[in-house]
């Protein structure tokens, strides 16, 4: 039944709960079909008894005496009532209980060892972090791009830093509210390699509809080399050019908001830039990341992305080019 | 002593001295004439008629934003609306929706106007603090509408979460204006919910006892009563927020122990109720004219009745379910996921009793009645989307995507929106005195039903390939282009439809065909009355044998007489049993409502500006209010001498 | 008939008999007094729900401050439950018109919702708390506002009702509004009682 959906071309994508790529998807993608299909065959049986019952009573008489209904009509039509009714408390009862299974199975996964991630909710992108136990001080910090093992047990703790955002990615698992003075938890697997894509769901304001994010999926040798690769601080300008973007990148307000590790920009008000260049995607998955996208965000964000924190720079042209060499430096 | 009894005599008719009495009774009960007249008026068929007209009128004006923002969403990545505006437009649409059209259309206006004919009275309990609640609601929502077009209209939703509504992040006005729209709204409708509980309790024809009230009013009652234990809901969740905002309290300022879940809870206590507000309403029209155009009493009058009362009750236990994803424990959630899925039992009963009732009637088929069947047609989708979203790790996936946009429009249009336009084309010839035209209503009827299915149908697509709710706009490669540009189609033959109801409403209004007393040989007893009915209702107080009076009446059904006819009297009847025990005086009309609400009014909207406002408004207020209730004194001497007090 | 023509005749239920001064259920004042009863109810119980909610969401209750003094608040509830002695008396003599008992009642009444309302002003000087400080002095505040407001506004309602027994307005209407006043009061002495155990012990006894 599951690939009935999919079958029919109906959802594509990566950000559909109907293709699901990890196990609590596809529990909840099996509830869903169970209760399209009992919904779907009680409508129709519902719609084909009143549309038969409307031909049959149906009169030409204009407005005929009100009827004095015989009793043994009634009789009949008392039983047909409760039957109905059993067999609606029957398939009620069905889907609670799948419900109820479906629930339980999504929620087994976080009794097992697993991998923490830390995703901040901010107006309008998402910080990340994943913190070592070990060493507290050295951890990636990235953002609106998660990645994470193909099969492991991934825990994602979620707050706000500032009005409720939530967690969704429909080819993984539900969503859960990230609130300010809550942490809520999030198990997930992902099973199969990919980009996969979610969204802020719950309204945050202006910018609440451009405020995705990817999960990538990869081998673990590939999350390694990732992981080990943000965890260095940020590559020295090569260039000449590079160079005088760092000087421009620094010198500017950026550093009010902005840490490139290994700089003394150190600031956590819009995401880290440390590794900006590694990202496929900016602004929160506005933008694709290229030179050109890039340019135009630095130079007016707001254009882009109208009401986001982060303002208009204007520069001579030649800083700006500098400085946007120096970020896409920044691999 | 005399025995303080109604007694049953035989009266000779005489139409003349009958002529006489209504001459009298029209002269007593008649509203003020002239300018000042228009805001002294108090009778129940006048102010309900003005509540119909004012909630209809904002139901046009949120659909016409809701065609805006099919416009913005006909595109992806559209420049044609700020974000800005198009998160006003969108909470402009549902709160205007909610709270100036639905709850006041199906609960206030339809009751105010209704009950009292259907229960065989003169006039609604408390007609002053009738006009009063609905000036208020008037004001409420002109106020709501002059500041979103100075660019100040609420834009955080229809339910404002804090702490995107709070003090920290929205900035300006507009989050107090939306805390103040739910002020005004809710005072009218507390009022008219005391009014209905009121009238029905006491204001019964003699013999209506608890078993013959007809459906729609225990609907209506039903509803009443949930508006009295869901209100106090929103009441405090808007009154903390305002405070929040204007005076600084931290009642959900995580910082200090305040807590942003506390106005989820507090909203949806009220929230959830609400939408069964909109919708009991809906359901009793349907039941009353599908047993006119079926041509018998409603199957299981008593069933019908008793899942109503379960809905009320059960709405009460629901709430959660629209907090499923803010990471409540699983137990609670459990809990709520079950009697969410509970609730399809009452309502499943009426359905199957509704069905009943046709397939062992005589069906007609006039507009009300196509109405209906549109209905059934577009809610049982929308109430079974309702199940899928009941289950916890479903809604996971859809909670606050389109989805859920299709689910409610589904239930909202279809369980509001279609009974609305059945008792429209079935009213209308009450209020009106004039017939609507089958044409026109048969041609608004499937441009509707067309529209509103090519409109929302998508949605249910479009939500499960991920599209969010409430985004001004959406990528081009998402692959919910076409499926939007298909909903912003749907509009137009919304539009459309809405529209020739429009024109048929007009063209009836001029040239509609005379309707007499009982169009459509209906049992209720707002049928036994003139259309449209005059200023006292009834010539004869009727009293009742059944649960379709005019249908069950006996040969010999005894009228009511000997109630004081050159004052406002009307009838009072026991609780449980409608047998006659006094006799209640109504207030004659008064300008002092209207400057109740006027002071109120400036006081709602002073307290958003400036807290002290509270204070010194009340000044005012209370003078009103005082002038409101004080005597004359020739009418406390008139009355001094009549007064005869219960005996026991 | 005399002129022989045939005059139909119909049954009719002759009500004039029936009295128009009733009191309690079956008066439509009152009724509509106790569904806005219902309804201020409500709004307490919600506010009540408000604070145990927040105190399950902190961690030390009251935090950060001394519970509200007991002093004055147990004074003012000892006038609270002495007043319905009065309050009693007069609503019974208001259903047999008794103008004398009624007027003194009502001038009881009137002194009583003074003493309240002074007392209630010490009160308010005495809750440890400012409403801007957390949430829990905000809950605190509202509760104790929501109270001030009921009984300002019965009071000025029992002065308003004072005032027209002293006037030439004395009809049946009027003894209904006075056993209304009453039966209004009691609510407003009905509410407090779990209003002061919240504002006044609850801090006591969930105190960690
Ligand atoms: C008129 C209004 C109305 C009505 C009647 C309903 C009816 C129901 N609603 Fe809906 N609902 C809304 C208006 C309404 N709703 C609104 C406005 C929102 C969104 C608010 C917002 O976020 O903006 C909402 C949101 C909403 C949510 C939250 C979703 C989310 O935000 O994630 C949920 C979750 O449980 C829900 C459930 C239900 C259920 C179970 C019913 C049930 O009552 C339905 C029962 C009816 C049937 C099931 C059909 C008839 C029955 C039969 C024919 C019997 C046979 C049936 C079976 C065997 C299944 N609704
Ligand atoms: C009873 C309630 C109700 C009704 C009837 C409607 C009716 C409609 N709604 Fe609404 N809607 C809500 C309640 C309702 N809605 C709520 C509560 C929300 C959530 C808000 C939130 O998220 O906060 C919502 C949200 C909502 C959205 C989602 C916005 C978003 O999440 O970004 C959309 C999008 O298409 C939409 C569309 C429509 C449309 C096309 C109609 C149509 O059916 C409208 C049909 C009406 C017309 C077509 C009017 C025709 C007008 C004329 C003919 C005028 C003639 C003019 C003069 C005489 C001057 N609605
Ligand atoms: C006042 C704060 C502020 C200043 C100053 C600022 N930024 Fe930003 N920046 C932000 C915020 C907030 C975001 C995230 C915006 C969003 O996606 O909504 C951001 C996003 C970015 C991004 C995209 C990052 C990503 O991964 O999506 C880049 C690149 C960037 N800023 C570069 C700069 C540069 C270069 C400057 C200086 C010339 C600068 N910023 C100045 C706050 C600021
Ligand atoms: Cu963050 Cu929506
Ligand atoms: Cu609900």
């Amino acid at each position: 039944m599951t690939c009935l959906a999919n079958f029919a071309g109906l959802f594509p994508g990566r950000q559909t709960p109907l293709r699901p790529v990890g196990p609590q998807a596809l529990h909840i993608e099996h509830t869903l079909v169970l209760v399209f299909a009992i919904t779907t065959i009680v409508y129709l049986i519902v719609m084909a008894v009143l549309t038969v019952g409307v031909v049959r009573a149906r009169t030409k008489e204009p407005l005929p005496v009100p009827l004095t209904p015989d009793p043994s009509t009634e009789r009949r039509a008392s039983w047909a009532v409760g039957i109905a009714l059993g067999i609606t408390t029957l398939l009620l009862f069905i889907m609670l209980i799948d419900s109820f299974r479906t629930s339980h199975q999504t929620a087994v996964l976080a009794a097992q060892p697993a991998m923490k991630i830390n995703v901040y909710g901010h107006m309008w992108w998402w910080e990340v972090e994943y913190p070592m136990d070990e060493e507290p001080y050295r951890m990636v910090r990235t953002a609106n791009e998660i990645h994470i093992p193909v099969g492991a047990v991934v825990d994602i703790h979620g707050t706000s830093r500032d009005v409720i955002h939530s967690f969704w990615a429909p080819n993984i698992h539900g969503k859960k509210d990230l609130l300010p003075g809550y942490q809520n938890d999030l198990t997930l697997r992902v099973d199969e390699p990919g980009t996969w894509r979610g969204q802020c769901a719950e309204f945050c304001g202006l910018q609440h509809a451009h405020m995705a994010f990817d999960i990538v999926a990869q081998s673990r040798k590939d999350f390694d080399k990732w992981y080990v690769q943000q965890l260095t601080a940020s590559a020295e300008p090569t260039t000449s050019e590079a160079a005088h973007g760092r000087e421009v990148f620094l010198t500017h307000t950026c550093v009010m908001c902005h840490t490139v590790r290994g700089t003394s920009a150190n600031s956590h008000v819009g995401p880290d830039l440390t590794h900006v260049a590694s990202r496929s995607m900016i602004a929160a998955g506005t933008l694709k990341n290229n030179r050109g996208n890039l340019t135009g965000w630095v130079a007016n964000a707001q254009s882009i992305k109208p009401g986001c924190r982060m303002p208009p720079n204007p520069m001579p042209a030649s800083d700006l080019n500098d400085l946007i060499t120096y970020l896409e430096s920044l691999k | 002593m005399s025995e303080q009894r109604a007694v049953m005599r035989l009266e000779p008719v005489l139409p003349e001295k009958e002529q006489a009495r209504a001459a009298q009774l029209a002269e007593v009960w008649k509203e003020p004439p002239g300018f000042i007249g228009w805001f002294k008026a108090i009778h129940h068929t006048t102010i309900g008629k003005r509540f119909i007209l004012t909630a209809f009128a904002f139901f046009l004006a949120a659909g016409l934003l809701a065609g805006a923002m099919r416009l913005q969403l006909a595109f992806p990545e559209s420049h044609l609306m700020s974000p800005d505006l198009y998160n006003q437009i969108f909470t402009m649409h549902g709160s205007t929706m909610m709270f100036l059209f639905a709850v006041p259309m199906m609960f206030e206006a339809l009751s105010v106007y209704l009950v009292p004919l259907m229960l065989g009275t003169r006039q609604i309990a408390f007609p002053r603090l009738n006009a009063y609640s609905y000036y208020l609601y008037l004001f409420g929502g002109l106020m709501l509408f002059a500041f979103f077009f100075v660019n100040s209209g609420p834009d955080r939703g229809w339910f404002a979460y804090v702490p995107l509504s709070g003090p920290d992040y929205g900035p300006g006005k507009r989050a107090d204006i939306w805390a103040q729209l739910i002020t005004f709204t809710e005072v009218s409708a507390l009022c008219v919910a005391v009014e209905v509980v009121v009238t029905t309790f006491k204001l019964r024809a003699p013999g209506m006892s608890l078993n013959r009230i007809p459906i729609f009013v225990w609907g209506q009652v039903v509803t009443a009563f949930m508006v009295i234990f869901a209100m106090p809901g929103v009441v405090v969740a808007s009154t903390m927020l305002l405070l929040d905002r204007t005076c600084g309290t931290q009642f959900f300022n995580p910082a200090v122990g305040g807590d942003v879940l506390l106005f989820q809870h507090l909203f949806w206590w009220f929230g959830h109720p609400e939408v069964y507000i909109i919708f009991i309403p809906g359901t009793v029209i349907v039941s009353t004219v599908l047993s006119t155009f079926c041509r018998r009493h409603m199957f299981g009058y008593l069933a019908v009745i008793l899942s109503l009362i379960a809905t009320g009750f059960i709405a009460f236990g629901l709430w959660v379910h629209h907090m499923f994803a803010t990471g409540i424990p699983q137990m609670s959630e459990s809990f709520f996921t079950a009697a969410s899925m509970m609730i399809a039992i009452p309502t499943g009963t009426q359905i199957f009793c509704w069905i009943a009732t046709i397939t062992t009637g005589k069906v007609v088929l006039k507009t009300p009645m196509w109405w209906v069947l549109g209905f059934f047609f577009v809610f049982i989708i929308g109430g079974m989307t309702g199940i899928y979203v009941a289950s916890v790790p479903v809604d996971l996936q859809v909670h606050d995507t389109y989805f859920i946009v299709a689910h409610f429009h589904y239930v909202l249009i279809g369980g509001a929106v279609f009974p609305l336009f059945a008792a429209f084309a079935y009213w209308f010839p009450k209020m009106t005195g004039r017939m609507m035209s089958e044409k026109l209503g048969l041609w608004s009827f499937w441009l509707f039903t067309i529209g509103f299915n090519v409109t929302f149908f998508p949605m249910h697509i479009v939500g499960l390939r991920g599209m969010p709710r409430r985004v001004y706009t959406y990528p081009a490669g998402a692959g919910w282009t076409v499926l939007n540009q298909i909903e912003s189609l749907g509009y137009l033959f919304l539009f459309a439809g809405v529209a020739m109801f429009l024109v048929n409403v007009w063209r009836s209004l001029k040239r509609g065909e005379l309707a007499g007393p009982n169009p459509w040989q209906a049992g209720g007893l707002e049928w036994a009355v003139p259309s449209p009915p005059p200023a006292y209702n009834f010539l004869n107080l009727p009293t009742v044998n059944g649960s379709e009076p005019l249908w069950d009446a006996a040969p010999d059904q005894p009228i009511v007489t000997g109630l004081k006819e050159d004052v406002r009297e009307v009838l009072t009847t026991r609780i449980l049993d409608a047998e006659p025990e006094g006799r209640d005086e109504m207030p004659a009309p008064s300008i002092w409502p209207f400057l109740a609400a006027v002071a109120t009014t400036a006081l709602f909207i002073g307290s958003i500006f400036r807290p002290i406002a509270v204070s010194i408004g009340a000044i005012p207020l209370g003078i009103t209010l005082i002038a409101w209730f004080w005597p004359t004194r020739e009418e406390s001497e008139r009355r001094r001498k009549q007064d005869i007090w219960q005996t026991e | 008939m005399a002129d022989g023509i045939e005059v139909q005749r119909r049954r009719a239920l002759d009500v004039s008999a029936l009295p128009n001064v009733v009191f309690s259920v079956r008066s439509t004042t009152w009724l509509g007094t106790v569904g806005m009863m219902f309804i201020e109810g409500g709004v307490f119980a919600l506010v009540v729900a408000a604070y145990f909610y927040l105190h399950s969401r902190t961690e030390h209750w009251p935090p950060g401050f001394l519970p509200p003094d007991l002093f004055w608040g147990t004074i003012n509830t000892i006038i609270f439950v002495l007043s319905v002695i009065p309050t009693e008396w007069y609503r019974r003599r208001a259903h047999h018109g008794d103008l004398a008992a009624v007027r003194i009642g009502l001038i009881l009444a009137s002194l009583i919702g003074l003493a309240n309302l002074v007392v209630r002003y010490f009160e308010l000087r005495h809750l440890n708390c400012e409403w801007s400080q957390s949430a829990y002095g905000s809950v605190v505040w509202l509760l104790m506002g929501l109270h001030v407001t009921h009984l300002l506004t019965d009071w000025v309602e029992t002065l308003v009702l004072t005032k027209l027994f002293f006037s030439p307005h004395i009809e049946g209407k009027r003894f209904v509004d006075a056993e209304e006043n009453a039966s209004y009061w009691y609510f407003v002495v009905l509410t407090w009682i779990p209003i002061y155990l919240v504002l006044y012990w609850a801090p006591r006894w969930l105190r960690s």
